[in-house]
């Protein structure tokens, strides 16, 4: 395995499956009374948060706090940013005190390839801008797994804002790599510059009509709702949120329809959810939603992850 | 849940220059005198708990509690521990993906667990294997069954029911394939060193 997690690109098939394995492991771990492994005794991981975050960073302290890692968090709020530092003098003092993991979530894409070119210490992306969220892309291609079994030929519809979502940028890419057939859907407004040749590219296919894609011959195993980013909704995207709601939220006709045509479709969302706006409560409620284990699959996954990347032999940068 | 998919066992190819040390034959006659040390040893088969250590481990394991079960007509529990996250050579190595941690339902509390691995080599693995145990429960008492010890101990660590002791030089290799693991008939191959 390589020494960065910066993007879902940068995965094989077998990587993926690698980390899935040995979060099937992990997640055994959970439920046990001692929750302790002493497999990252002595290494020092620091979870450098410069946009707010509830279960991307607890689980990663949590993770590296059950493998006996020491797990520090830092965000820009109460950090030298708020004075001013840039963001590599922050991560290069941080290195000099022989840190083995960053784990870094950033408002601007592309600041974890960025911070990976300037520190020793392994960099695993928590969420760059709108580029990337590997991790969160591996906790759904678990859960997904758990309860589906292997991917190959499942089809997975991905809803919402993907001009903004860093989610459906790592979903796409892990979930076509372990074979999984993906459909994207957003308002025009939403869909991202060019996505016809990228969708080409990564084997995807995209649509505008959400319910048109959810009555389509190719009935979904899984439903995936987006986030409405409001900190990131200047600019005019939709008139109204309830004009959004009766385009694109997963609501309880749409949740009824998709029961009625085939039992067990999975419902996910990878929070924190806006309720009423992309899912309604019926959906998120209902037995079909596996945003619950989302987050436990989330703490199994980052347990995998920080393994592969800091336990093993070193590796050269 | 948790159903998302364990690696599948490695089974490299066995050295052609090796020597054949026990056959399909062998190994089943000495399982069934370990099985019926254990019982002598535990005076019956109270509070037996027997966890392979995988992979190979895990597959003798299992044939133990069924001899076990077979002499005395009633359910062994048995399952596996997975050692990886123990190691103490981790650094040293690539990673590799654990396998299946798999405790039998009354849990090992109490009860007296039967460690089986396919070769005590340095005793390292035995040493994560005692660790991993600690963090499930508290047993009674552990006990080590293992087909081949072939010494070089690294640790003070001994096993009580030894299937053969195979005298080896640190520069060989000792191979154990088992049928249900690695498709290939049960044997115990010597190979490599300096020719003898």
């Amino acid at each position: 395995m390589r020494k960065h997690l910066v993007s879902s690109a940068d995965l094989t098939r077998a990587d993926i499956e690698s980390i899935l394995a040995t979060a099937a492991s992990m997640h055994d771990v959970q439920r046990r009374e001692v929750k302790k492994l002493p497999t990252l005794r002595g290494r020092t991981i620091i979870n450098f948060f410069f946009e707010d975050s509830t279960r991307t960073r607890s689980s990663f302290e949590i993770a590296g706090k059950w493998m006996s890692a020491d797990t520090i968090n830092l965000s820009a709020k109460g950090s030298s940013t708020s004075k001013g530092e840039s963001l590599r003098d922050s991560v290069q003092t941080i290195n000099a005190m022989a840190v083995d993991a960053l784990v870094i979530r950033h408002n601007q894409s592309g600041a974890c390839q960025q911070v990976a070119g300037w520190v020793d210490a392994s960099v695993i992306n928590a969420g760059d801008g709108t580029h990337e969220h590997p991790t969160q892309a591996l906790l759904d291609a678990y859960t997904l797994r758990s309860r589906l079994g292997d991917l190959d030929g499942k089809h997975v519809v991905i809803v919402g804002d993907l001009t903004h979502s860093r989610v459906f940028r790592s979903n796409v890419l892990t979930l076509t790599t372990l074979g999984a057939r993906v459909t994207v859907v957003a308002p025009p407004t939403l869909m991202p510059a060019g996505i016809a040749s990228w969708a080409e590219r990564d084997g995807f296919a995209t649509g505008w009509d959400l319910d048109a894609v959810l009555a389509g011959d190719d009935i979904p195993d899984a439903v995936m709702m987006l986030r409405v980013q409001r900190e990131r909704m200047s600019g005019g995207f939709f008139p109204t949120p309830r004009e959004y709601t009766v385009g694109y939220g997963l609501t309880r006709p749409r949740v009824e329809a998709l029961r009625a045509r085939k039992d067990g479709v999975l419902i996910m969302h990878p929070g924190p959810m806006n309720r009423g706006l992309e899912i309604s409560a019926d959906a998120a409620e209902s037995p079909n939603s596996v945003i619950l284990d989302q987050v436990s699959s989330g703490l199994a996954v980052r347990m995998a992850v920080l393994y592969h990347l800091l336990a093993g032999e070193e590796t050269a940068a | 849940m948790a159903t998302a998919g364990l690696p599948e066992p490695t089974s490299p190819p066995l050295d052609p220059a090796g020597k054949t040390v026990m056959g399909a034959s062998d190994i089943a006659r000495c399982l069934r005198r370990m099985a019926h040390e254990i019982l002598e040893r535990n005076k019956g088969a109270d509070d037996l708990v027997v966890l392979g250590i995988p992979s190979r481990g895990v597959e003798l394991g299992n044939r133990l509690a069924a001899m076990l079960e077979q002499v005395e007509g009633r359910g062994i529990p048995a399952g596996s521990l997975d050692i990886t996250m123990h190691r103490d050579d981790l650094r040293h190595q690539p990673t590799r993906a654990p396998m299946r941690t798999h405790i039998p339902p009354p849990g090992i509390d109490g009860k007296v667990v039967i460690l089986v691995d396919d070769v005590l080599y340095s005793g390292r693995t035995i040493r994560a294997a005692l660790d991993a145990l600690a963090d499930l429960g508290r047993p009674r008492a552990v006990r080590l069954a293992v087909l081949v010890d072939r010494g070089h101990r690294e640790l003070p660590i001994r096993a009580d029911h030894v299937g053969k002791n195979l005298p080896t030089s640190v520069s060989e290799k000792v191979q154990v394939r088992l049928v249900g693991h690695d498709g290939i008939d049960d044997v115990v191959n010597i190979a490599g060193g300096e020719s003898r």
